[in-house]
């Protein structure tokens, strides 16, 4: 499979020689599903308003670590991870900020559209209200601003009032992206965010990913390989739950080090 | 016939498996319309000597005029009707609250735990109870000690009934809402009584409100338990302390009567409480398939 990128070596290409600061910082990562080690001693470090793509084969622990960073296996008592998750340098797996505000610092979108049974305006509001005791009027102006910098507010502006499960489900996928940036978090995780959507909504969210780079860390999980070539900075490959390398996607795609990346992104295994 | 045989398979090697196979759907789907047959004979049956029989006893006076005495001109069933809508809703209102907050803790919270094992068997056990033995119960535990039938004993011993139907309608309906959507408000920083109240309790309404429905349905035809704590009265009255009248003890001891009058009268009721039960299980229908 020939991988292209970009013509013109903008974004991809303009990762700069010196490393940007970093968002968070992957510490001897260890994580098990019970007794079954899922993440084996994973370092890395997520760069500071960039997009880091996570690929690899199903079950190569991808969506696990992003679970981790925002701790979401914890409601999960079989779950457990071992190791330093840091987010400006403070530990996020034994900080003893409560969980829910280090959920509010760091998005995540999932795989699937998950819209509230509430309306479209109360779906942004929601989590905005967890955090923030605003006037109507200000609140209007977040719903706005949120769905404006989902690329959705044209869609639905006239209908902030119909049910969030009324539209289609790229403007489902839409209205998570919107609620998440409606709290304002410093990360936003994506899971597979395209997987179940078309060709066109995904070109939509893709987008985005692009524009929301400018405010935001974002990491992703996806299977789509030339999606990771497209919106992503950095490329992490994971096996079987150890990170395989992890470089700019520039690099990556073009000349991987290990055997294996090249396998993997040339179609050859996976 | 054990030769390998390779490339396409030749028409007449699949007809034969085929053919059994229609023939074996044939069977299976008259069997099943056959038995579908069967029901609703008997309960076309029902509904047709009970709109028969029960129209005959319809008038105003039905509403408006308390139980007569035997062979007398007259009268209706008023003290009944309003007996039996006042512990049914009551009964309602007390067992839902309380039968959603278990179902909550069931679903959300004693999924995995011992305390929540146990509940769920319990309820179990209490929501296949013979609604008779719920009368007795209540009969010993209050109606002996206070000695004295009433409308309350037949509040509580209705709402025995409503709690384990509601317990488990919402612990099932709960259990349908995608973990997708638990972590979707989880991962906006939600706390666990927000994520339940406002998302997971929200997305599964429709189904916890058709359980309550179907639990009033339930109780609004049951009269063993109403036989052993509200008892019956003759006369009008909203003192629930007080043995208080209701529709199905009334039918059940009208029936039996030898009298012209109140054998019409019971007809009545049966009229009045199968209407009743088809328009809530209509309603829950309607309710569960707005949302779905």
């Amino acid at each position: 499979m020939e991988v292209t990128l970009r013509a013109g070596t903008t974004a991809a290409g303009a990762a700069p020689a010196v490393p940007v600061p970093s968002k968070m910082s992957v510490r001897s990562l260890n994580f098990y599903y019970g007794r079954f080690h899922a993440l084996k001693n994973v370092n890395l470090e997520i760069a500071e308003k960039r997009v880091t793509a996570f690929i690899g084969p199903s079950g190569c622990g991808k969506s696990t670590l992003l679970r981790v960073f925002n701790r979401m296996f914890e409601l999960y008592p079989e779950q457990r991870a071992e190791g330093e998750v840091l987010m400006d340098g403070e530990d996020l797996i034994r900080s003893r900020q409560d969980v829910a505000l280090i959920r509010a610092k760091i998005g995540m979108v999932f795989q699937k559209p998950t819209p509230f049974p509430m309306t479209i305006y109360e779906n942004i509001a929601f989590g905005v209200r967890l955090f923030e005791k605003l006037p109507k009027a200000q609140m209007d102006e977040r719903v706005e601003w949120a769905l404006r910098k989902a690329a959705l507010w044209n869609e639905v502006k006239d209908k902030l009032g119909q049910a969030g499960t009324s539209l289609s489900g790229g403007q489902q996928q839409r209205l998570c992206i919107a609620r998440s940036i409606a709290v304002r978090p410093d990360v936003i995780l994506f899971d597979e965010p395209c997987s179940a959507l078309d060709p066109i909504s995904t070109a939509k969210i893709e987008e985005l990913i692009e524009e929301l780079k400018q405010d935001y860390t974002v990491a992703i999980v996806t299977h789509n390989m030339q999606q990771a070539a497209r919106v992503s900075d950095y490329t992490a490959y994971m096996y079987l739950g150890e990170l395989m390398e992890f470089g700019e996607t520039d690099q990556i795609f073009i000349k991987p080090r290990r055997k294996e990346t090249e396998d993997y992104i040339t179609g050859r295994f996976g | 016939m054990s030769t390998v045989t390779t490339g396409p398979a030749t028409e007449d090697r699949r007809l034969p498996l085929h053919r059994r196979r229609k023939a074996v759907n044939a069977v299976a789907l008259s069997l099943s319309l056959a038995a579908m047959a069967f029901g609703l004979f008997w309960l076309i049956w029902i509904l047709f000597e009970t709109i028969w029989l029960g129209v005959a006893g319809l008038s105003l006076q039905l509403f408006t005029e308390s139980t007569p005495a035997p062979n007398v001109e007259g009268g209706g069933l008023a003290n009944a009707i309003v007996g039996s809508l006042v512990m049914v809703l009551a009964a309602t209102a007390v067992g839902t609250p309380i039968g959603i907050f278990a179902g909550i803790y069931l679903s959300e919270y004693g999924q995995r735990g011992w305390l929540g094992a146990v509940t769920r068997f319990i309820n179990d056990i209490l929501l296949s109870a013979p609604s008779i033995v719920i009368g007795l119960f209540i009969y010993a535990v209050v109606v002996a000690r206070v000695r004295s039938f009433s409308g309350y004993a037949g509040i509580l011993a209705l709402a025995l009934i409503v709690i384990p139907v509601v317990v488990r309608t919402t612990e099932n309906m709960l259990q349908l809402i995608p973990t997708a959507l638990r972590e979707a408000a989880y991962a906006l920083g939600a706390p666990k009584w927000i994520v339940i109240r406002s998302v997971t309790l929200k997305a599964a309404m429709a189904g916890v409100v058709t359980g309550v429905l179907l639990a009033l349905a339930r109780i609004a035809g049951e009269t063993a338990p109403l036989l052993f704590t509200a008892l019956s009265n003759q006369f009008f009255s909203w003192n629930l302390a007080e043995p208080m009248a209701n529709l199905p003890v009334t039918i059940f001891k009208f029936a039996l009567s030898p009298f012209a009058n109140w054998q019409e009268l019971a007809w009545a009721g049966v009229f009045l409480i199968t209407i009743g039960v088809l328009v809530l299980n209509i309603l829950a229908r309607v309710v569960f398939r707005r949302r779905h």
